[in-house]
């Protein structure tokens, strides 16, 4: 949050969108934000039945179990967090 | 001019002598400083009772950190131990002295029956007290040196010796009060010195910080007012012969230990030299100084300096050199001058200092912290401000050090507890806080450990808040792991203090946790159950009183864990009397709402016959109780109306419903609550019936209190069970009541009204008494009786009409119409309703006197400034436009329309909104065109809020005419080159919009070129007002295929983001949240994603905010729109997202 947006007139808003995941802020990483962006798609995927559904047909799997592994796949969408190099 | 010889009754007028008087008395008073009360309101102390100030009493003891001490292997000093053997001396102290005062004053009440001055003393009596007087000595004055025996001197010389002589002289009778100190003074006597020609004596010992416990009584003595005179006074004072220093009796010591320490505030003596020191600073540090510093070395300025706090400050308040410090006393300093910020500084000051003190507290440590603060705390000056910034201090001070404030916890516990019983709320609330954030500090059994030696203090205050803060501590660390320790408490062998501090407990985290108690209820019940048969009456009465705390809480759940109490309690009420009895009567009235209607009957028969018994009594507290109960019974299932009936109201009625009852206010408000409430049980008839004599009773506040209850009983049962006989008597006694009524109150016309109303139709044969009633006092000469009549006719109008007696309300219309003349602005509203009300039912057509001619009459009323009247006359107004305005000609429209222009800037909201929408209803009768007229040229007036409300009223006419009607007008009103005018002209345009919703799709391209003229202009206001309507103007038209005007909005609306004027960011934030719902969020996307990884972070920020609200509006929706980052894969990182590239 930068010093000239705190004392806006919406800090409330800048408060209510540290309590949400999947917002970002200026310093985010590449990596954090793309695992978000995963991390919605799988969610996606999950929660519309017709994309699990064509998913499922698609790999010849059963529903059930594409939504498992993509809710699995949650875990860490985009493999593990790089080395910090600080 | 009176004839010569006619007798001048009096020769010269002037002002009685009294009257003289009184103002001379004022001119003596003038100096009174008229802000030295509400000085002392602001105090704390000086505001609160005897019972809060014994917090001044108490004694802290440092305790010290029993877990560390283990730890380390040594002995545990001042620990638990110590403290229960310290406070067993207290104990044995407080009883000794007790025991003494005790004889004392049964000593003095003897010697007091011998000297009873109100009788003739026998005469034996009086002989021997004449005696004794013969006998004595007449008493001289203490300065007038005792004189050697007269016949002595007589025989040294004759009469004319040189002694006779000068014996001789001094004959003449001086008045005492003219005497010099040097006439009255005696050779050899010492002359008694002023304060100003003694030597300053160099003190100058340094003024050290007071301990905690400064403010104790023994210490108190310190106070400048109120302190022992020195041997080095009294010898100043009495002169060298005749007094001897008399050696204290043997074994004497006194009461409190004089202080090892300097006193506080060193005036002793007259004033003293302070060693190497800024003497400004150290007068001060005396109070002394005429004038207080509001500038500190080291502080800076401050918003206030108090006499009071040089004491505390001192140290700080000269200017030392650092190098010679110790760096103890450095930090010593550093805690001051934070301190001194954080208290008397100025809010921004007192920020940082804040933050200093908390980011330190670590470094400063514990005891240097609350060795500063705590004393503050105990200051007897403190005030509200003070209080509670010195206690958030504590509050962020305990977060840092956590389990480093053990020692100390009984002393902030000390300070803090009395908050828990402050009168205001948000004090006792910080009390909470503090203590719930000291206990996980310090730990459940650390607290214990230090709070079990007060829970059977001998002070009844020191109990009372141990209580309080015990409850807060099991409500911060949970109630089960406090349980074994009540337990413990409660069944205490060794006091009865303990048991009833451990019930007081109990029933203070009932009362704080409330329905929080229901999982552990079974267990608290069991741990108090036991307290019901003790032996102490005040350990009965405490338990009762947190069963019924416990009941409260729990209600409606929770009988189950009752059930080892019921027979106690329902025995106990038999074997109690007064304040016991009243305390069992309360835990049943709160136990009888959680039981099953099947058994609640048995127990209220029980209960009953004693409180039918208890209905005489004629204790105040006994008698609140009694009413309680019986409404607990009333309300609860298995109660039946016909008990009530039987059982109950008789007696009820005789005790309760007396002419006594109505005097006290609080008994008043709960006879008639516990009225209301069997009524709901037994029926309207059977308690109007009861009572409905008493509306012709002679004591006014008596009938007051029967209309008050039979307003509340009709209103919640109506009037369909009252009967044709009782109506008759009810409509009679009503309206005695009312005309007899000598003060014109809202409880005889809400009566009236309500009775009324529920009685609809059957009022009929009455109406004509009613409304010959109401026309009389319309013509009273008092104004609140004329008000009051008209205040009724509005609530009558409806029932008036439904008996179809259009007869008479035509009749009253036209006594109201020509009322209107009343000057009284309180009655002339009231009449204005009224005359509001009529119109309203009979319709516009029916309406005598014609609407044509109540208008005219309503316009110039409307200049008057009474905020009553104003609503009054624009309701009317606007009714009158909504409904019959084809009946008033187009000219007197627009002169009201004229006169409405005032009223948009009036105080009131409601009168500004019917303004508004009266506008709205004339422009709909009359065509847009001349009223839009007069609100565009309203736009030009200097005044901000008549602006506004013109704008509001365009947007309104655009609402009921239609928008075609409007914004053209608005669009080439926007062409004028006045600032104030283009402004209005986009409020009022982004206001249509707002009210049209998405009728504005036809209007969004017209008005296209306008935006993009304001969104491109120089002055910001401009720029966010087109925002506003850009906003409202894309969520209008959202779906109904206005996307490209919408994305060319967007662009120009774009490049504002950077604002940083809160309200224009605002405002353009919320325009692109709106473009979001139009334009779809992939769009916006791809705006944001321009700027999401920016160089400058400036510029991400802002650009990382707008996407915040894009993600959160629109999570699932964007993840189609996510570019493909797969290229960006390196190692075992992998961005592409595999399923969406899957394909049948």
């Amino acid at each position: 949050m930068s010093s000239e947006l705190r004392y806006t007139a919406n800090t409330q808003l800048e408060h209510l969108h540290a309590r949400y995941t999947g917002t970002g802020h200026a310093d985010l990483t590449k990596y954090e934000w793309l695992t978000h962006q995963h991390r919605d798609t799988l969610a996606s995927i999950v929660g519309h039945p017709s994309l699990a559904s064509y998913l499922a047909i698609a790999d010849g799997e059963a529903i059930g179990r594409v939504r498992f592994e993509m809710t699995e796949r949650m875990l860490q969408p985009c493999g593990p967090p790089p080395a910090k190099d600080d | 001019m009176a004839s010569p010889n006619s007798p001048r009754l009096v020769d010269s007028f002037t002002a009685p002598k009294e009257v003289l008087q009184e103002f001379a008395d004022l001119a003596e008073e003038e100096d009174v400083d008229p802000f030295a009360e509400t000085a002392s309101k602001r105090q704390i102390a000086s505001r609160q009772s005897d019972y809060h100030n014994r917090r001044f009493k108490r004694q802290a003891h440092e305790s010290d950190d029993a877990f560390k001490a283990v730890e380390e292997g040594r002995d545990v000093e001042g620990g638990y131990k110590d403290a229960m053997r310290v406070q067993r001396l207290e104990k044995e102290e407080e009883r000794v002295r007790r025991a003494i005062e005790e004889k004392e004053k049964q000593a003095r009440e003897e010697g007091k029956a011998k000297m009873d001055l109100d009788k003739t003393p026998p005469r034996t009596e009086i002989e021997a007290a004449v005696k004794e007087l013969a006998g004595m000595k007449r008493k001289r004055r203490w300065d007038v040196p005792e004189p050697e025996d007269k016949e002595n001197k007589d025989t040294k010389g004759g009469e004319w010796s040189k002694e006779a002589l000068e014996e001789a002289a001094p004959k003449k009778r001086r008045s005492r009060w003219d005497a010099t100190p040097a006439d009255v003074n005696a050779p050899g006597e010492t002359p008694k010195r002023s304060r100003w020609d003694q030597t300053p004596v160099a003190g100058g010992q340094d003024v050290p910080m007071t301990p905690i416990i400064m403010n104790a009584p023994g210490f108190m003595q310190e106070d400048k007012h109120n302190r022992y005179l020195t041997d080095e006074e009294l010898d100043a004072i009495l002169p060298a012969t005749g007094y001897a220093i008399v050696t204290p009796p043997p074994g004497y010591a006194p009461l409190v230990r004089p202080p090892k320490f300097a006193t506080p505030v060193t005036e002793i003596g007259g004033f003293q030299i302070q060693e190497g020191s800024d003497a400004a600073a150290m007068a001060a540090a005396a109070g002394l100084a005429p004038e207080l510093p509001t500038e500190i070395p080291g502080v800076g300025s401050l918003a206030f300096f108090k006499a009071e706090d040089a004491q505390y400050f001192a140290k700080i308040l000269k200017e030392e050199d650092e190098t010679e410090l110790s760096v103890d006393e450095m930090k010593e300093r550093k805690i001051m001058r934070l301190l001194l910020k954080i208290k008397n500084g100025t809010p921004p000051v007192r920020k940082t200092a804040l933050r200093q003190i908390t980011d330190k507290a670590r470094e400063f440590g514990a005891g240097p912290l609350f060795d500063k603060i705590l004393p503050l705390l105990m200051e007897r000056t403190l005030e509200d401000q003070e209080r509670h910034l010195l206690v958030k201090v504590i509050d962020r001070v305990l977060y840092k050090l956590d389990d480093l404030v053990r020692p100390y916890v009984h002393k902030i516990l000390v300070v803090i507890e009395p908050l828990l019983i402050d009168e205001d709320y948000y004090a006792r609330v910080e009390g909470r806080e503090i203590i719930s954030n000291l206990s996980k500090a310090a730990g459940l059994a650390h607290m214990i450990s230090t709070m079990r030696p007060d829970i059977d203090h001998a002070d009844e205050y020191v109990r009372n808040t141990t209580a309080r803060a015990f409850s807060v501590v099991a409500s911060a660390l949970g109630i089960p792991s406090l349980l074994p320790f009540l337990k413990a408490v409660c069944r205490s062998k060794k006091s009865w203090q303990a048991r009833h501090t451990g019930i007081r407990i109990v029933q203070q985290i009932a009362i704080m946790m409330g329905c929080a108690v229901l999982p552990h209820l079974r267990n608290l019940v069991d741990c108090i159950a036991h307290g019901l048969q003790d032996e102490q009456q005040k350990v009965r009465t405490m338990t009762a009183l947190g069963l019924a705390a416990l009941a409260e809480a729990a209600a409606p759940y929770g009988i189950e864990s009752f059930d080892n109490v019921l027979k106690p309690l329902w025995v106990g009420i038999r074997l109690h009397r007064g304040k016991s009895l009243a305390a069992f009567l309360k835990a049943i009235g709160f136990i009888l709402p959680l039981m099953d209607p099947e058994y609640v009957s048995y127990y209220i028969k029980e209960v009953t016959i004693i409180l039918i018994r208890e209905f005489q009594t004629s204790d105040e507290e006994m008698k609140k109780i009694v009413l309680k109960v019986v409404q607990q019974c009333a309300a609860t299932e298995g109660v039946t109306p016909q008990y009530i009936k039987q059982d109950i109201l008789p007696d009820f009625f005789k005790s309760f419903w007396v002419r006594r009852m109505a005097l006290d206010r609080r008994n008043y408000r709960q006879v008639v609550e516990t009225t209301v409430e069997l009524a709901q049980k037994s029926g309207v008839a059977e308690i109007v019936g009861r009572i409905v004599n008493e509306l012709k009773d002679e004591a006014e506040p008596y009938r007051k209190m029967v209309m008050e209850t039979i307003t509340k009983v009709v209103a919640s049962l109506g009037a369909s069970d009252i009967d044709e006989r009782l109506e008759v008597r009810l409509v009679d006694g009503i309206i005695y009541a009312f005309q007899e009524q000598t003060t014109e109150d809202q409880v005889m016309l809400d009566g009236f009204g309500t009775v009324v109303n529920a009685l609809g139709i059957r009022v009929k044969p009455y109406l004509t008494q009613i409304v010959s009633t109401i026309l009389w006092r319309l013509n009273n000469k008092s104004a609140k009786v004329r008000q009051q009549a008209a205040d009724l006719t509005t609530r009558l109008a409806v029932v008036i009409k439904q008996c179809g007696e259009d007869q008479l309300l035509s009749k009253l219309g036209l006594v109201l119409f020509e009322q209107l003349g009343e000057e009284y602005p309180d009655t002339l509203g009231s009449i204005i309703a009224a005359e509001g009300a009529i119109a309203n039912v009979v319709g516009m057509t029916q309406m005598n006197p014609p609407v044509k001619d109540l208008l005219p009459r309503m316009t110039p009323i409307l200049r008057n400034r009474h905020e009553k009247v104003q609503e009054a006359t624009i309701n009317l107004i606007g009714r009158i436009a909504d409904r019959g305005a084809e009946f008033v000609p187009a000219r007197e429209w627009m002169r009201i329309c004229f006169e409405l222009l005032d009223l948009l800037k009036a105080h009131k909201k409601g009168i500004r909104r019917a303004a508004v929408n009266s506008f709205g209803y004339i422009a709909k009768s009359l065509g847009p065109q001349d009223v839009l007229q007069v609100l565009l040229t309203n736009l030009r007036v200097q005044e901000r809020q008549s602006r506004v409300c013109s704008t509001v009223a365009i947007a309104i006419v655009a609402e009921t005419c239609g928008p075609f009607t409007c914004i053209p007008a608005i669009l080439n009103e926007y062409r004028t080159a006045e600032l104030n005018v283009r402004t209005g002209c986009l409020k009022a345009l982004s206001f249509v919009f707002e009210y049209v919703g998405p009728q504005s799709a036809y209007y969004a391209d017209s008005v296209v070129t306008m935006l993009e003229d304001a969104l491109t202009d120089r002055d910001l206001v401009h720029r966010q007002t087109a925002s506003t309507i850009v906003k409202h103007l894309a969520l209008g038209v959202a779906g109904l295929g206005c996307e490209d005007s919408m994305l060319h909005l967007m662009n120009l609306v774009w490049p504002n983001c950077f604002e940083t004027s809160p309200h224009v960011i605002g405002a353009v934030m919320e325009a692109v949240e709106a473009m979001r719902v139009t334009l779809g969020p992939g769009v916006l996307l791809s705006y944001v994603l321009q700027g999401l990884f920016h160089p400058a972070r400036k510029v991400r920020e802002v650009y990382w905010r707008v996407y915040n609200s894009l993600y959160l509006g629109a999570e699932d929706a964007l993840v189609p729109f996510y570019p493909d980052l797969g290229e960006l894969s390196e190692g075992q990182n992998v961005y592409d997202r595999h399923p969406l590239q899957v394909f049948i």
